[in-house]
């Protein structure tokens, strides 16, 4: 495996130039500026909101000094609310090159796509001109999330990310898993699983605020239809999603934006805290999935029954399907054919050394299903978090 | 998991601890399944993601699946039964129950 050495030690896999966008009004001109040059190499993503959000603020400083990033180009209106000199001092901070770009100061949309064009052209000619340097799966954080899932995802596609990550935390990687609302009646077992006692706590509460806030927005867990597929209860349901963590000792507690502290499995909590504001925790999986590549996932597993074609900007996608049917149909958009333990043609084992084997190969040079497809989704919306408390990371002060 | 020779390969034992066999692949009424060596006559056709007992199951003893538990047998279910929602309920309490249960640990 190979990778870009940052200035902070991390290794990157990808070297991605970002166009970033800071309000709605600022994404056509980002969106033609990185039109000039190939979808994988200068990618766009931003904030739409004209009021600024520390959340967001946080996030976008973690993604614009993400690994998988050589340098940012931030595009501002000029009016917006967003604090466009602070995120640039970050990314300054963070040895990257990085310019602002303010269309009113510029001159208008015209002026600033041209502009823009070329500072993006100089980065990426400077970028191309570095040496890579050897990568190792303790270099790696692996996140994961599951997405359109059906009754074979407990059974084939999330057991076997489980063994994946059993294997990559084994060789020093750290691992993320998400979606503690997915989580009701696992807490328990959970608890159990925590380095420490008061992070047991953590995680139970963690699960314990997800619940409350689903209950407000009137989204039962359980829904009769499970039942139909085969699920008999509440903890049978979550255990099935919860399956993709493995059986690693759980070591702490994250939030958007923290980063794991070394290697080791993390659960990421992506619910607010406070009261049920700005809606659903997360509207949609890329949400969550920018969420887990905030905290410094340079590769996420995706696990889909139905068949999800997302990518994401930032970190390739490894889609990993859980039924022969889906992945038949739809061959071009999987990496991974977890179906075939259904079949009988493969144990969970065996397609979990598959994905260790796929994640070696994206991080060398292969690129994923998502990525050749062209597929660089992006959404960051409005939330509202706490700082994690002392109980959250145990470990963090021994690494 | 492991696909014991002993198990019929329209099923799969997730976990050694566990004490049902889910289905991986459709299978008909009155049709014979392989489970640990035993063979059990299906009283009703079971789909994808359905369960089977691996083993006679007491009333009250937990239903383990993953490895862990996902409900409690509210009768005695025989080998190779159907498990589901007419002889299991679950034994989840909710998150602010198993709070006061477990203490504050600081």
């Amino acid at each position: 495996m190979k990778g870009y050495l940052r200035a902070d030690g991390r290794k990157g896999i990808r070297d991605v130039t970002l166009v970033v966008y800071l309000v709605e009004c600022a994404h056509h001109v980002a969106r033609s500026i990185a039109a000039s040059f190939p979808a994988q190499d200068v990618q766009v993503i931003g904030f739409p909101g004209c009021y600024p959000n520390a959340y967001a603020q946080a996030m976008l400083e973690r993604l614009a000094t993400h690994p998988n990033v050589g340098a940012v180009l931030l595009v501002s209106l000029g009016c917006e609310g967003f604090d466009k000199l602070g995120l640039r001092d970050a990314i300054t901070a963070s040895d990257r090159p990085v310019e602002v770009l303010t269309i009113q100061g510029v001159g208008g949309t015209r002026a600033a796509i041209d502009a823009g064009t070329r500072w993006v052209s100089a980065c990426r000619a400077e970028l191309a001109a570095r040496p890579t340097v050897p990568l190792t799966f303790a270099d790696l954080t692996i996140g994961t999330i599951c997405g359109g899932s059906d009754g074979a995802s407990g059974l084939t596609a999330n057991p076997s990310i489980g063994r994946a990550f059993d294997t990559l935390i084994e060789r020093g990687a750290a691992c993320i898993f998400e979606e503690t609302g997915e989580l009701i009646g696992c807490e328990a077992h959970m608890a159990d699983r925590a380095v420490t006692p008061a992070l047991g706590h953590e995680l139970i509460a963690a699960v314990d605020k997800a619940a409350r806030y689903y209950e407000v927005l009137g989204y039962p867990s359980f829904a009769p239809g499970n039942a139909d597929g085969g699920l008999t209860t509440i903890e049978e349901k979550s255990m099935g999603a919860y399956a993709k963590s493995g059986r690693s000792a759980i070591a702490g507690l994250i939030k958007p934006g923290d980063r794991p502290p070394g290697g080791g499995l993390y659960l990421l909590d992506v619910v607010p805290d406070g009261e049920v504001r700005f809606g659903f925790p997360n509207i949609v999986d890329n949400a969550e999935i920018v969420e887990l590549i905030a905290c410094g996932a340079q590769v996420i597993l995706f696990s889909t029954g139905r068949g999800s074609v997302v990518g994401s900007a930032i970190s390739p996608v490894i889609k990993v399907c859980s039924n022969p049917v889906t992945f038949a149909r739809m061959a071009d958009d999987m990496d991974v054919n977890a179906g075939r333990i259904l079949d009988g043609e493969a144990t969970v084992d065996d397609v979990g050394a598959e994905i260790v084997e796929v994640i070696e190969s994206v991080a060398s040079d292969a690129t994923t299903r998502s990525e050749a497809l062209g597929h660089i989704e992006f959404i960051l919306t409005y939330k509202s978090f706490e700082p994690i408390g002392p109980a959250c990371l145990p470990l963090a002060g021994a690494a | 998991m492991t696909r014991a020779d002993a198990t019929d390969p329209r099923l799969i034992l997730l976990d050694e601890d566990d004490n049902i066999v889910a289905v991986a692949r459709p299978i008909k009424a009155g049709e014979n399944v392989l489970i640990d060596g035993a063979i059990h006559a299906l009283d009703a056709e079971v789909g994808l993601g359905f369960k089977l007992a691996r083993r006679a199951i007491a009333a009250d003893e937990p239903i383990v699946k993953h490895g862990a538990r996902i409900g409690i047998a509210t009768t005695a279910i025989a080998a190779g039964a159907l498990v589901h929602t007419h002889n299991v309920r679950s034994a989840y309490l909710p998150s602010t129950e198993t709070l006061a249960k477990a203490g504050d640990p600081s």
